[in-house]
């Protein structure tokens, strides 16, 4: 549904509901996004307060995510939307849940922030870490203009980034998992970093999630479960 | 893998898992009524234009549209009810199982008793419910009463009547409800058998419960009769049938799957009808 004719409907009511519901999204995708990007601060920088900041503050994110469930619930029951409308609250129903795990995800990259401030510093100070966080940071923004815009083509240029990401990922395992065995002393500390690693890896796979629904929304396709280039002459049609 | 075990994979029924999956799509479809370039005239005012058309063979068809667009039009072209309007004219061929039905040699009574109709407002004659089942079998000239008493208890378990009337089938129709009354027109419509039922609004005037009743009748109904329903209710269409037409201005817009109509049509002005925006 792209945003000029979703401003025709003839109840009013009708349009600034739907209407209302995108601006919260985009709101708690917002509130995500910065979380993300504080987490992986806090985390590179060692700043504890930083992280208790986005621990606590991953709460409004909850919160966001029940408050616009319900209003999908109004809509479905008051107004039984169609076509696109259906699609458009299916998909936020679907978003929501992949931007309130994404929380999820932030707070644990800042508690694992909290316990390696309390340890020694790598020299290249957490580098990967920052870059992947980001990276991931940058596919939740560009899914959520992608929303925003009802635009497919940038949905599927984020979706092709989670790749990139998942590289990283495997590469900062494999480095990882090299220090561990040459000192065992750092297991714990190594161990923290993948946790972190690991949340930062599955923030992409909920940013792809959201760039699928986008496409669900916009051509009323599925193309969840499906590689890439299938996704691309799926669109083509 | 053999199929057994993939569709019980971690002891999860599969099947269970997804929705029954529809077998047909309407390409694969028998195909009951056909129109061929349908034209209708109200004198000069052309109100069909061009109406190419297949509904399958039992299954529920909609049609939807908004006021004027020629949905009731079109409906009744298929038991040539426009007969009775004067200055209508019709081109074009409209075929019931591969028969011109608008051929100078049909029977138009026989015809109507294969393409049966009940309309927006219930019509019961001022009988009783078992004389108003009965009227087409007896003009039929069916004259055995045990006959009759069979066809007439049939049609009202057909029409999920029987055990709310079954007391008093000598009473007057008209002391019914609206919904038992509407209910007593599709028994009389579904007594002489026909193939085809067209519905032209049958649930406007009822209540809700009578209308779930009655769209419930149409799901019972489809495996016996091909049934077309003209509505303005949206979402009755959406709950009832397996194919919508959406027509506007006189000319089909589009006609497909109603699970694609209402989650992604084709057509943009189809979209803007059913999301209620403008056109």
């Amino acid at each position: 549904m792209s945003k000029k004719n979703s401003g025709l409907h003839i109840s009013q009511q009708f349009n600034s509901e739907l209407e209302e519901i995108r601006s919260h999204v985009l709101a708690m995708g917002g509130l995500v996004e910065e979380q993300i990007r504080n987490a992986t601060q806090s985390l590179v920088d060692g700043n504890v307060s930083l992280a208790e900041a986005v621990i606590s503050r991953d709460v409004e994110v909850n919160k966001a995510e029940v408050s616009i469930d319900e209003e999908c619930t109004h809509i479905i029951a008051r107004r039984q939307p169609a076509a696109t409308d259906l699609r458009l609250v299916i998909a936020v129903i679907k978003t929501i849940t992949d931007l309130e795990r994404i929380g999820d995800q932030a707070e644990r990259v800042a508690r694992m922030g909290t316990r390696l401030a309390e340890v020694e510093r790598p020299k290249n100070n957490y580098h990967e870490l920052q870059n992947m966080g980001e990276s991931v940071a940058k596919m939740v923004h560009g899914a959520l203009d992608a929303f925003a815009r009802s635009d497919v083509e940038t949905a599927i240029k984020v979706s092709k980034q989670d790749e990139q990401v998942d590289q990283e990922y495997d590469g900062l395992m494999r480095q990882c998992l090299t220090f561990m065995m040459e000192d065992p002393r750092k297991i714990s500390q190594m161990l923290d970093i993948m946790w972190a690693a690991r949340a930062l890896e599955r923030i992409g796979d909920h940013a792809k999630n959201i760039c699928e629904y986008v496409i669900y929304l916009v051509k009323g396709k599925d193309v969840r479960h499906i590689t890439i280039e299938q996704m691309e002459n799926e669109l083509k049609i | 893998m053999s199929t057994e075990s993939s569709k019980k994979s971690h002891g999860i029924n599969m099947d269970a898992l997804g929705r029954e999956k529809r077998s047909n799509t309407l390409a694969d479809e028998t195909i009951c009524i056909t129109t061929d370039n349908l034209n209708l005239y109200y004198g000069e005012k052309r109100a069909l234009h061009d109406i190419n058309l297949a509904i399958p063979e039992k299954k529920v068809s909609a049609f939807i549209g908004p006021s004027g667009c020629g949905k009731s039009t079109l409906l009744r072209c298929f038991n040539r009810m426009n007969d009775l309007v004067d200055d209508c004219s019709i081109q074009g061929d409209v075929l019931i199982d591969g028969n011109n039905i608008y051929d100078k040699n049909v029977d138009v009574s026989e015809l109507r008793r294969r393409v049966g109709m009940v309309f927006q407002k219930p019509n019961p004659f001022p009988k009783s419910i078992y004389e108003n089942v009965a009227y087409g079998l007896r003009l039929q000239g069916i004259k055995s009463r045990r006959t009759i008493d069979e066809i007439v208890e049939k049609s009202l378990r057909g029409a999920a009547l029987w055990d709310e009337v079954k007391d008093r089938l000598h009473d007057s129709a008209l002391g019914l409800s609206g919904g038992q009354q509407q209910r007593v027109v599709i028994a009389r419509a579904i007594a002489i058998e026909p193939e085809v039922l067209l519905l032209d609004e049958p649930a406007s005037a009822l209540d809700p419960i009578s209308t779930l009743k009655i769209e419930e009748l149409i799901n019972d109904l489809k495996d016996r009769y091909t049934i077309v329903i003209v509505t303005h209710n949206m979402q009755q269409a959406a709950r009832v049938s397996d194919y919508t037409a959406f027509m506007y201005m006189g000319e089909m817009i589009e006609f497909g799957d109603t699970d694609k109509i209402f989650t992604n049509p084709g057509k943009k002005q189809t979209e803007d009808y059913i999301t209620g925006r403008y056109g």
